[in-house]
């Protein structure tokens, strides 16, 4: 690794070694600084014995000084020739702690004391549980490359060390797909910048003239049932949600609202909007301008005795869960008996189907138009999950979400993961789930109070 | 358009609720509610721009935030920011990495009364927990490693909650309430580029429970294990009535980040916010690393050996050398006239390189008992009574 090239380039020497075996340069690895001021410690516990290979930033041993715990942990990749301690001596601060054998040169080596080397390339995928090692990527951009099967290793990373950072996924993305990046960003859809970003709701529809190469994307939009679809589907857990319901539901009915799970999910769409707004945009029949709408009006399918339809409820991003309840308890009411008006049956920007299909074949729910996307729920499943420490048993409910999209406007004009909407509406229903169950009180009975 | 892949996220771009909470200072707080864990690694620009970020866990069990401390100090980027973790446990004891939980405390009644063990990655004593003991982990980089000034967060933050509370760290890094009582502990773990110190406060524990599970499970051992230093103790609320939970958790909360905060709450149940956090679980509540760290220690002990059948009263003496949880040598003296020697020489053996548990021990001496009857039998079982008695 280059890191350790560092070292053997300040320590070979051209003295031939005297034995038939050249042996490596013996380091000694001295007990750096713990901090405080704290001059000595006691070894509690060795990782390693004389002979053990060792790389680096594995764990060599574990001191302890005054209620701090310190894990050790190798600077040298090596043999280990000497341990200077026995469990439970006192260690001092600066004094040979191990003996490393390296490779090549032939000396014994005073050390100085700790250069940190840059970080070495090491397994990309994996991660790395030796203790004091991060990987060189994130988890969460360990995940984005995973779910784009893309090798770590292909991406050149332009971060400290060669760290791989979320940009430099996308790029490479941007770069396999032939997408473009969007090239400024629209007022609604903006970068946040190192200080702002809140997604605030401005109240105002924005038009913009649909560029070059989207248009003649979505030109197909016209002709009714031909919009090329994108679909993406994943799976949510839905424990913590079932839970809160089961716990809230009685509540509800005290105030005379039936509460079922689409007022969470509606809830957490509108959350996903607020990242994703390109989704509650729509586009006008000609394909000139694309208007990116200000009020999340989600649409609920419904199947009443005049048939498939689709009332919404209005300004999602304004209301509670619990509203939101009202207003489609409003709307179940009505549409039973056949009263839907037209205001309730217009004006969606986006909408969430728990019906095999719209118009559909094969339970492919459809895109309707002027929206631009559709999400459709599956059967809520149960399944039963043993973990790992068989004392804890984990019943997973689970609902599969299935996105359709525009498939071309989303792709060109995200170039990113389809999977990050769908992975943002499944962590805004377990958002919404947290943040009524820490704050239910306040989404809850807002309404109520004032 | 910035997109983060849900588990980093701009947390406060996700919904802001603004709103004011009853305390003394109004503040205006950005409050998110996610398990979707943001900040892992350098984010890019219009990542997360806060620099001290507070997390309130969710979970009331031990194992899984011991684990959560393991998994921030092992994936957050601490080189730029600081973490402050916020939780709180149901029952359970506590003991330091290099402990001995035979002489710390009382195996035998935790059981009876269902208390969890568990042993943390970070040094010194032993502590109970329960739901009125706060613990605080300060995470920063090793450089940034100094817990004066973190036990001064805690300490000015009561004294700004309740003006003219006499708390006051010690150079041990304990807090002192009126000088004298222990409202705090410390422990710490340093690694190779971070370091957490978390501390305990005492708002609200049950002083009873405590005094009933913290001692030995039995006597007669030897070792260098970490020792234990007990001391007076005393709950914030006992000498500060009106302090409330959320109002002591505001307080420093505030005392940590002054400015806008941000504040998460971790569900660390989830492996798809927090990859591996399970693995560390299961490695938490296993014997191997609870019992089985304890460093090498031996026991020298009197069994008091009697005759259900007879007035008949003996008395044995137990030598055990114990490495790894798992008994290495054990030598037994019996009188000669109370068990034949091979007796007893046959149960030690099959003692040897077993776990020192007194279920282990138990099953490894009924297949022995089997072989028996009568009164031998009814004296041996008495003899493997004793010596599994020993054991917690």
């Amino acid at each position: 690794g280059s890191g350790f090239c560092l070292m053997t380039q300040q320590f070979v020497r051209s003295r031939e070694s005297g034995s038939a075996v050249s042996r490596g340069p013996i380091v000694q690895f001295k007990l750096s600084d713990i901090g405080e001021g704290i001059m000595e410690v006691t070894v509690k516990e060795w990782y390693v014995k004389e002979g053990d290979k060792v790389s680096q930033f594995d764990s060599i041993c574990e001191v302890q000084s005054d209620k701090a715990s310190v894990t050790i942990t190798s600077r040298y990749d090596g043999v280990i020739r000497k341990l200077y301690y026995d469990v439970d001596a006192t260690a001092l601060v600066g004094k040979p702690l191990v003996d490393i054998e390296t490779e090549s040169g032939s000396e014994v080596i005073q050390e100085e004391d700790v250069v940190e080397t840059p970080a070495m390339a090491r397994e990309e995928h994996t991660h790395q549980e030796i203790k004091g090692h991060k990987t060189q990527a994130t988890p969460a951009v360990r995940r984005l490359a995973m779910e784009n099967n893309i090798k770590l290793s292909e991406v050149v990373g332009t971060g400290k060390d060669g760290r791989i950072l979320k940009e430099d996924i996308l790029n490479f993305l941007a770069k396999q797909t032939g997408a473009i990046l969007p090239p400024t960003p629209t007022p609604a859809v903006t970068k946040p910048p190192p200080t702002t970003p809140k997604p605030v709701f401005t109240g105002k529809d924005v038009t913009e003239p649909l560029k070059g190469f989207h248009k003649a994307m979505v030109k197909t939009m016209s002709a009714a049932l031909k919009i090329p679809h994108f679909g993406y589907c994943d799976e949510v857990d839905l424990s913590r949600l079932v839970a809160l319901r089961a716990e809230l539901r009685s509540v509800a009915e005290g105030r005379g609202v039936k509460l079922s799970y689409m007022p969470f999910f509606i809830k957490a769409a509108s959350l996903g909007l607020l990242h994703f707004p390109i989704l509650n945009a729509s586009v006008d029949e000609g394909c000139q301008n694309i208007t990116y709408k200000a009020s999340h009006n989600i649409g609920l399918a419904m199947d009443t005795n005049q048939g498939l339809l689709v009332p919404n409820v209005k300004n999602v991003q304004l209301l509670s869960v619990f509203e939101i309840a009202q207003e489609l308890n409003r709307l179940q009411a009505l549409g039973s008996t056949g009263q839907l008006g037209t205001s309730d049956l217009t004006g969606g920007t986006f909408t969430l189907s728990n019906i095999g299909s719209i118009g559909g074949t094969y339970a492919k729910p459809v895109i309707l138009p002027p929206e631009v996307a559709i999400g459709a729920l599956g059967k809520i499943q149960v399944s039963s999950k043993l973990f790992q420490d068989d004392q804890s048993r984990n019943m997973k409910i689970s609902v599969n979400v299935l996105m359709q999209f525009l498939r071309e406007s989303f792709r060109s004009i995200f170039s990113v993961s389809s999977g990050a909407f769908c992975r943002s509406w499944s962590s805004s229903v377990q958002l919404v789930t947290e943040g009524l169950m820490e704050e239910v009180e306040m989404f809850y009975y807002r309404s109520l109070s004032e | 358009m910035s997109v983060y892949v849900s588990s980093v996220v701009n947390a406060d771009v996700w919904f802001t609720l603004n709103y004011t909470r009853n305390c003394s200072q109004l503040r205006t707080r950005t409050v998110v509610s996610c398990t979707a864990w943001i900040c892992g690694g350098t984010a890019p620009s219009g990542g997360c721009r806060h620099k001290l970020i507070i997390l309130r866990s969710r979970s009331t069990d031990v194992y899984q935030n011991l684990a959560l401390e393991d998994w921030i100090d092992a994936n957050v980027d601490l080189q730029r920011r600081g973490v402050l973790l916020l939780w709180r446990n149901r029952p359970a004891v506590v003991i330091g990495r290099h402990q001995n939980p035979w002489t710390e405390c009382d195996l035998r009644a935790m059981r009876r009364v269902g208390i969890p063990l568990a042993r943390r990655r970070s040094g010194g004593g032993t502590v109970f927990h329960d739901l009125g003991n706060l613990n605080l982990t300060f995470f920063t980089s090793k450089k940034a490693y100094d817990r004066k000034r973190n036990l001064k967060v805690i300490t000015e933050a009561l004294r700004r909650v309740r003006p003219g509370l006499d708390v006051q760290a010690t150079d041990r890094y304990d807090i002192l309430l009126n000088g004298h009582y222990k409202i705090s502990g410390t422990a710490s773990r340093l690694s190779r580029k971070s370091s957490y110190h978390h501390c305990t406060l005492l708002h609200s524990a049950d002083r009873s429970a405590l005094s009933a599970v913290l001692r030995p499970s039995c006597p007669g051992i030897h070792s260098n294990a970490t020792p234990s230093v007990p001391s007076p103790v005393a709950n914030l609320l006992d000498h500060a009535p009106t302090l409330q939970w959320e109002e002591l958790l505001d307080g420093l909360e505030q005392q940590y980040s002054t400015g806008t905060l941000l504040l998460l709450l971790a569900s660390p149940g989830s492996d798809s916010t927090f990859p591996g956090l399970s693995r560390t679980v299961a490695e938490l509540r296993s014997w191997d690393w609870t019992f089985g760290k304890t460093p090498k220690f031996s026991v020298q002990t009197l069994l008091d050996l009697t005759d259900g059948r007879s007035p008949a009263r003996s008395s044995a003496r137990l030598h055990m050398e114990v490495k790894n949880g798992l008994m290495e040598s054990c030598e037994l003296d019996v009188p000669e006239d109370w068990l034949p020697r091979p007796l007893s020489a046959e149960l030690m053996n099959s003692l040897v390189g077993e776990r020192f548990c007194p279920h282990r021990a138990a099953a490894a001496a009924a297949a022995l008992l089997r072989t028996e009857s009568g009164e031998r039998q009814s004296r041996l079982h008495n003899l493997c009574d004793a010596v599994v008695s020993v054991m917690g």
